[in-house]
């Protein structure tokens, strides 16, 4: 048995039954590592040494864990965003090469807390901001489907690692479509949750009204098993949905009878890749057969999401990057005297990408050009919500691709920024809105590459969506196919 | 050509909340550096601000005793801008929605009544302190005070003179200390002032340039840097020069205000709502809440005083101006009740006193050169008929020097007064018989006179005599004339 | 309108990022572009439209007024570029 293939549900109930042991799960991962990191670079830091140690540890714990709920042992790559106290954090970029966090965030501390064991630090576009993992300050991550091609972003590292079998499940975060769109290019899932669903305390914040942790995971049932071991109210987090957990994993059913399904129009027109059109659709009708209805809807203010987007989340960026300063901790430059030390510190310890972003901010909130940017921007964003509740008046999911093509060549969209942010399109309205979205895999392009499915829900109705996620799955079997390494 | 003075003042004041304004911090002062600090009041990667209570509660306590009108829904923004003493390189502040606006506090000057509207109050947190002097190559950064929580009264440019504008600062100083919320130390600086001031002639309404005015460390430098602005602008527009709007730094030491350097790029705060707080939301019941238990106002203590102890208003807006003297004027009551004389004695020879000391610019004194109950104690004493009281002005110095109490005072140093009718006789028959030119003079009609035989006695008697009763026996004698004690033994003709 | 290199200057300065001239050219072209792009939102009419303020329709939390939190300088000095006594040491300041 190829234990670092495993799901999670998998491992946890083979651990249970000691048909392994934890040491011997870790130890399989940690091989898988060393025989495709070469090919792959998803992580910045491994964690080898401490994760053994807290695998024995699991195992003793495990002779008398009775809680069915529990991660004891299960190995989970952590994207390097998280907080993780004594374990360098360094957010991919040279300002925090180094940096040794003085706490832990607190989704890492409750899978801590819940016996999980991390694996390590994996890649992503430095301070989150990307969508292929290639602006990174330290190396690109490789997609394991097509080694010349990039994951995904930014939590390209993360989706990486698990389609490869680097751990059993994986963290990332998502606040432009970072866990959705590495996931659809890595063929596996990701879940955004509702915004204010996970706390976002301990996460290094890139914009601050949209950012949200979420699981990435071999399939459905993970995706729903570690939601509700994430998801929680976290007094820490002032933006943190003070609402119970639903038991996710009781809703995988498999059924999805009567279940309404709307498929925007705006999402399908030029741009997108045929294939990735046609699996979308063929897996609608998929979802039909199933027993779900199908109609048309309309979001009519898609097409303003990205320059919303590049509006508000660079604003909301400039502002929360402003302290990364080299006062008191990270990088500092020698330079003459402290405002040139501050400009130096900043240049030196940026990548380009985070650079332009930040004066993009500073530009939309500056005096003069405030009321035109980041107040339109904002009141173009309230149209963008009211399409979705509108829409989700007559529909419990609307399901469109991640994204337009399937996974692009290394270097071959870095150098027209815009380009970049086009491809975002079918993501970052979910952000704008504070939506859950999930996508998986379903089918693969005539290059093998994998595609993904977008299913978005209603504030907090993570259940429909994984419901009709699980069914349409379960009906077809695609998470299956592990990539060729 | 007349010209009026338009000044608007800006005050920051420190809450006297246990922790801090976004985290768990304690906010006591004076801790070793970096020592009431945590990864969220200094800035690190991922912490995120949640919002004390008690904070928004003392920002209603200022606005409901400042009649402002209390924002239900208000928001907090971010003021970006980087310096090293600001850790996460914005301050957390409020800007399009205060939580409180259009106040006002009324100053008596003058005899006079005043209005200085409040244009608003607003919640923000403090950011840490530079330390220069140390070193001559480096700056050093203690983020202590980063995150304490402070509220910033804007008045209008309602004040026009800088004694109005120290008028205005001592009364907001006495409201926030009678509230709670702030101890008003100007030095330790939990109460920090900036002004606006411009100039105009006189009888127009267009505002001048606005010089705004910062580093005022006392409310005397308050007065003085406004002062010499004044001067300074006034002088700039006679000699038909003109003013540019800038801030001026007060140099205590030269006594003059300068301008600060110019900054290449003039500040850009970029506000924008801080999308990791959501909008304070404030109900009707908790603003009711906050009203009932709002302790009493000076104006308020102020008409109570008149009213409970029938004293006059100009020395119940002296003893309520400042919460520590209204309680101290209290406390004597509970030992001994004679509101009218004791508050003369505090009005007069103490706050004489606190001034000589230099304790009148403290701002709640605790350590008084004269205690309460010693006070009271000395007022019973004058009112036993124990001491007369002009030998308590004595018994005063010497509770201020030694802090015994009065009755120590009066047996250590033999002050009683005399009251026995027979030994006042007796001082008064020899006062007589020594001065009988003086005796006579008053017999013929020279009213005038009396005065010099009463100083006689009391000088006989080193003040120790009663005087009410030592005139009472000195008229009769003198009146009834040849009448002499029995035991003197002398007649008169 | 297009974005100048002034401008662009400004915007650095107010970001504390030193550009070199080549950055400064490359900024200027590709900011105009994405301005250009999100210029687009000027066709919307957004009168009466209220901007975005939260996903989560909630009032703001509070916290009761407490210590929680247990002192430990030396953590939060412990990236510190430079330190001296417990202070954090910084370019001198010139006020």
């Amino acid at each position: 048995m190829n234990l670092a293939a495993l799901t999670l549900h998998e491992a946890r109930e083979k651990l249970r039954k000691r048909e392994f042991s934890a040491q011997e799960l870790i130890e399989a991962v940690f091989r898988r590592i060393s025989e495709t990191e070469e090919k792959l670079h998803c992580y910045i830091t491994l964690s080898h040494d401490t994760a053994l140690k807290e695998a024995k540890q699991a195992d003793e714990l495990l002779k008398t864990d009775t809680n069915p709920h529990s991660l004891l042992g299960i190995p989970i790559a952590v994207k390097d965003n998280f907080l993780t106290r004594g374990i360098q954090t360094t957010c991919a970029s040279k300002f925090l090469e180094n940096f040794i966090p003085p706490y832990d965030c607190t989704t890492v501390k409750k899978l801590r807390a819940s016996g999980a064991i991390i694996t390590g630090k994996t890649n992503l576009d430095e301070f989150a901001m990307g969508s292929s993992a290639e602006n990174s300050a330290f190396f690109a991550t490789h997609n394991p489907w097509d080694t010349d091609r990039v994951p995904g972003g930014s939590s390209g590292g993360s989706a990486a690692a698990l389609a490869a079998d680097q751990c059993i499940v994986a963290l990332g975060t998502d606040t432009g479509g970072s866990i959705r769109q590495p996931a659809a290019f890595c063929g596996v899932v990701g879940l955004k949750p509702t915004y204010g669903r996970v706390s976002r305390y301990g996460i290094i914040a890139f914009a601050s009204s949209m950012d949200q942790v979420g699981p990435m995971t071999k399939d459905v049932r993970d995706s729903a098993l570690m939601l509700e071991a994430i998801a929680s109210y976290d007094p820490a987090d002032s933006t943190s949905a003070n609402r119970p957990v639903p038991q996710y994993s009781a809703s995988l059913t498999g059924d999805v009878k009567g279940l309404r399904i709307g498929i925007p129009k705006e999402y399908f027109v030029s741009g997108i890749q045929p294939a990735v059109e046609q699996a979308v659709h063929k897996a609608v009708r998929q979802l039909e057969k199933n027993g779900a209805a199908i109609k048309e809807i309309s979001l009519p203010h898609t097409d303003y999401a990205v320059a919303v987007y590049y509006i508000v989340a660079t604003a909301e960026a400039s502002s929360n990057l402003a302290r990364y300063d080299g006062m008191r901790y990270g990088h500092r430059a020698r330079a003459k005297d402290l405002t040139e030390t501050y400009m130096l510190s900043r240049a030196e310890g940026f990548g380009p990408e985070v650079k332009r972003r930040i004066m993009l901010g500073t530009y939309a909130l500056s005096a003069g050009y405030y009321d035109a940017y980041y107040l339109k921007a904002q009141r173009v964003r309230t149209l963008i919500k009211k399409d979705f509740d509108e829409a989700f008046k007559s529909c419990d999911a609307i399901i469109a691709p991640t994204a337009p093509t399937t996974a692009f060549k290394i270097g071959e969209k870095t150098q027209d920024p815009l380009q970049m942010y086009l491809s975002d399109i079918y993501t970052i309205s979910v952000n704008l809105a504070g939506l859950p979205a999930i996508s998986l895999p379903c089918g693969f392009d005539p290059e093998g590459l994998p595609i993904g499915m977008q299913i978005i829900g209603k504030h907090f109705d993570e259940s429909t969506i994984l419901a009709i996620a699980y069914a349409y799955e379960q009906s077809t079997g695609w998470h299956k196919r592990k990539p060729n390494l | 050509m007349k010209y009026e003075t338009v000044i608007g003042l800006e005050v920051h004041a420190q809450l006297l909340t246990q922790s801090k304004i976004f985290c768990g911090c304690s906010t006591k002062f004076g801790q070793a550096p970096n020592h009431n600090t945590c990864p969220i009041c200094t800035g690190f990667p991922g912490v995120l601000p949640v919002l004390n209570k008690k904070v928004v509660e003392f920002a209603i306590r200022a606005g409901l005793a400042t009649h402002c009108e209390i924002a239900r829904w208000s928001r907090l923004a971010r003021k970006n801008y980087f310096y090293p003493d600001l850790p996460k390189g914005y301050q957390i502040s409020q800007y399009e929605l205060p939580i409180c606006t259009n106040g006002y506090i009324d100053i008596a000057f003058n005899g006079v009544a005043k209005r200085i509207r409040l244009t608003r109050i607003h919640m923000e947190e403090d950011a840490g302190k530079n330390i220069h002097d140390l070193r001559s190559d480096a700056s050093l950064v203690d983020l202590n005070r980063a995150g304490v929580p402070l509220l910033e009264i804007v008045s209008e440019p309602d004040i026009r003179s800088a004694e109005e504008a120290g008028n205005y600062l001592r009364t907001l100083r006495a409201m926030l200390q009678y509230l709670d919320i702030c101890d008003g130390n100007m030095e330790e600086g939990s109460f920090r002032c900036d002004a606006n001031v411009s100039v105009r002639p006189e009888g127009t309404t267009a505002l001048g340039t606005k010089v705004e005015l910062k580093n005022l460390n006392s409310f005397k430098g308050v007065e003085k840097a406004i002062e010499f602005e004044i001067r300074r602008q006034i002088e700039t527009l006679s000699d038909g020069g003109s003013l540019v709007q800038e801030t001026r730094l007060w140099d205590p030491d030269r006594e003059e205000t300068r301008s600060m350097r110019t900054k290449e790029f003039a500040h850009d705060y970029r506000y924008f709502p801080d999308p990791d707080l959501l909008p304070v939301a404030i109900d009707e019941k908790w603003i009711d809440e906050i009203r009932a238990s709002l302790p009493e106002l000076p104006g308020a203590r102020k008409v109570r005083l008149i009213s409970q102890y029938d004293i006059p208003a100009y020395d119940a807006e002296l003893l309520t101006n400042r919460k520590d003297v209204a309680d101290y004027f209290e406390s004597t009551l509970i030992i001994h009740r004679n509101p009218k004389v004791i508050a003369n004695w505090i009005t007069g020879d103490l706050f004489r006193l606190l001034k000589d000391r230099k304790l009148d610019e403290k701002l709640y004194i605790t350590d008084w050169p004269v205690q309460a109950d010693n006070l009271a104690a000395m007022v019973a004493l004058i009112d036993q008929g124990k001491i007369s009281g002009k030998i308590a002005k004595t018994v005063f110095e010497a509770m201020a020097d030694s802090g015994s109490s009065p009755q120590k005072i009066v047996a250590e140093k033999g002050l009683e007064q005399v009251s026995d009718p027979e030994s006042i006789e007796k001082a008064i028959d020899q006062v007589l018989i020594a001065h009988p030119k003086q005796v006579a003079d008053y017999q013929a009609g020279n009213q005038k006179i009396f005065g010099f035989l009463v100083g006689q006695i009391m000088k006989a008697t080193q003040g120790k005599v009663n005087p009410q009763k030592a005139n009472e026996i000195l008229k009769r004698k003198l009146t009834e004339g040849n009448e002499i004690s029995a035991t003197s033994g002398r007649k008169l003709d | 309108m297009k974005l100048t290199r002034e401008e662009v200057q400004r915007v650095a300065m107010l970001a504390r990022l030193r550009l070199t001239p080549e950055d400064e050219e490359r900024l200027t072209e590709q900011l105009d572009n994405i301005l250009q792009y999100v210029g687009k939102l000027n066709q919307l009419d957004t009168s009466g439209i209220e901007p975005f303020t939260h996903a989560v329709d909630i009032a703001n939390p509070m916290r009761e007024d407490a210590i929680t939190n247990e002192p430990n300088a030396d953590a939060i000095l412990a990236n510190a570029p430079a330190q001296e006594n417990h202070f954090f040491q910084v370019p001198k300041i010139i006020e």
